[in-house]
């Protein structure tokens, strides 16, 4: 069989936005290899990363378990790539939490996406996920999440919050939050928003002297900033907003 | 240093400002007053450069240089400071980082050498204290959950870091309670009367005024200056009306 007959397309949910097209770069089998992470019973773990690069591909899928009561956060930045995917599936056992805090940036033509699934399979387990996309162009950003709370899990947490800032006309955002409950007593939140700069913000940060470029960089500063919230290294927080900026300013 | 002549201003398809004409010299503090809709918020946008405030006629000079020519960032570095009637919330930047940028921005617009972060915290402590705001305001977002008070009081700190040439003042006396009054017009008066500078001060009442002492009081109405005076007029505005002191 070839390989092309087995690339994904948009008619698969996962991939309805996403640039389908620039996966026939890829090398054999690129689509098959996931990495895992399994994060033990109690264990804490952090990872941070950053998906740039100028190949036509820039994809990283995860498969992560966390054991009973344990803590797993990613903060990632998805910036490189005509297409740029991360995906995560994550399952939580017992009283586990799963935090995301992502955030998609781009210009020209590229798709930059995130696409998660949760899966709530067992009770008392929590987790947030938080997505800001920047986008100008004719670029998009994605964040497609899915939640699947299962019958018995009861006292799930579940979060979702994204939001999209538009820098230019022709650039988009698209949020698909799909959230599966079979539990009666659980919590699942998710909200959606879609915006310009604030021109008033703007005016007023220029009448204090402000060039209009910095401006922009602080408002998206500010955007972003959201997403790395629950970061709780200062510098290694500093340093993911500042990569941020740094491919803002350099396709401004 | 500024100098308006026969300004003619549109807002969308309104003509608002309608031949407008007004000197300011250094060391010169002048008050605008008027009736609502006169065109004194349009006048202070204007003169800032706010985008859908189009000039169709008239000219404005600023220290010898031609204001309308440049952009709004470009005016206050020039020395330009304009206190907003409704000062804009800037949710996730702290007040210390946004003045810090912006008055390097300037400094840098200028070809002035950038202020380190202590020589920043320095001067933004000490307006701080001079207009009476607590300095963990000034590390908190911008404007974002300020009363109305503590938001002009933050404009004037804004004010006493930027140190401008020209200060136009919209309605900064608006939502202030008696106190808060006299410590904004102390403030203007510690920051701005200088020999080398000016303001000029758009509000609808007198209060303020007597703090901040003018020496010009002109009247709007219409988009025109109909009248003007010496701090006299303001107190004839306040007993008999603008319709009364306009007519006469």
């Amino acid at each position: 069989m070839s390989q092309a007959a087995l690339l994904p397309t948009r008619r698969d949910e996962a991939w309805r936005y996403s640039d389908t097209d620039a996966l026939g770069t890829l090398a054999p089998g690129r689509l098959d290899a996931w990495r895992n992470i399994d994060v033990g019973a109690g264990e804490q773990l952090v990872e941070t990363l950053v998906l740039d690069g100028s190949d036509p591909v820039a994809l990283d899928r995860l498969r992560v378990t966390i054991g009973e009561g344990g803590h797993f956060a990613l903060f990632a930045l998805v910036i490189g790539g005509d297409l740029g995917r991360l995906e995560v599936e994550v399952s939580l056992a017992e009283g586990a939490h799963f935090e995301l805090g992502g955030v998609t940036l781009g210009g020209g033509e590229t798709t930059r996406e995130i696409v998660t699934k949760v899966d709530h399979g067992q009770p008392g387990a929590t987790s947030n996920q938080v997505v800001r996309s920047v986008h100008w162009g004719k670029s998009a950003g994605n964040f497609l999440g899915q939640i699947e709370v299962a019958r018995h899990a009861q006292k799930t947490d579940a979060g979702q919050s994204f939001k999209g800032l538009l820098l230019e006309r022709g650039a988009s955002v698209n949020s698909v939050p799909q959230l599966e409950i079979f539990a009666d007593d659980v919590k699942c939140a998710h909200g959606a928003a879609i915006g310009q700069l604030d021109e008033q913000a703007g005016f007023y940060m220029a009448a204090r002297g402000l060039p209009p470029e910095t401006a922009r960089r602080l408002m998206v500063q500010a955007f972003i900033g959201d997403a790395f919230v629950a970061m709780v290294d200062d510098e290694a927080r500093e340093a993911m907003t500042e990569r941020a900026l740094e491919q803002l300013e350099a396709r401004l | 240093m500024l100098k308006i002549d026969n300004l003619h201003a549109t807002v969308g398809d309104t003509e608002i400002l309608r031949g407008l004409s007004l000197e300011v010299n250094a060391g010169e503090i002048h008050a605008i007053m008027g009736p609502n809709g006169a065109g004194k918020s349009t006048l202070a946008y204007v003169l800032g450069g706010r985008p859908g405030y189009e000039v169709i006629a008239g000219t404005v000079s600023f220290m010898g240089q031609d204001l309308l020519a440049m952009e709004p960032h470009e005016r206050a570095a020039a020395g330009l400071f304009l206190g907003f009637q409704y000062p804009v919330e800037i949710p996730g930047v702290s007040n210390v980082q946004f003045l810090r940028e912006a008055a390097n921005a300037q400094r840098k617009g200028r070809g002035e050498e950038p202020l380190s972060g202590g020589e920043f915290l320095k001067l933004a402590k000490e307006k701080a204290a001079l207009l009476k705001l607590d300095m963990e305001m000034l590390k908190r977002n911008v404007n974002v959950g300020f009363s109305g008070g503590e938001k002009k009081r933050a404009e004037m700190v804004q004010m006493g870091i930027l140190d401008p040439r020209l200060a136009v003042l919209d309605e900064t006396d608006s939502g202030l309670d008696i106190d808060a009054l006299k410590t904004v017009g102390e403030g203007i008066n510690a920051i701005m009367r200088s020999p080398d500078k000016g303001v000029l001060l758009i509000t609808h009442y007198q209060r303020l005024l007597d703090y901040v002492k003018p020496d010009y009081v002109h009247v709007l109405s219409k988009g025109r200056i109909v009248k003007t005076g010496n701090a006299e007029l303001a107190l004839d505005l306040e007993r008999e009306g603008y319709d009364e002191v306009i007519a006469a």
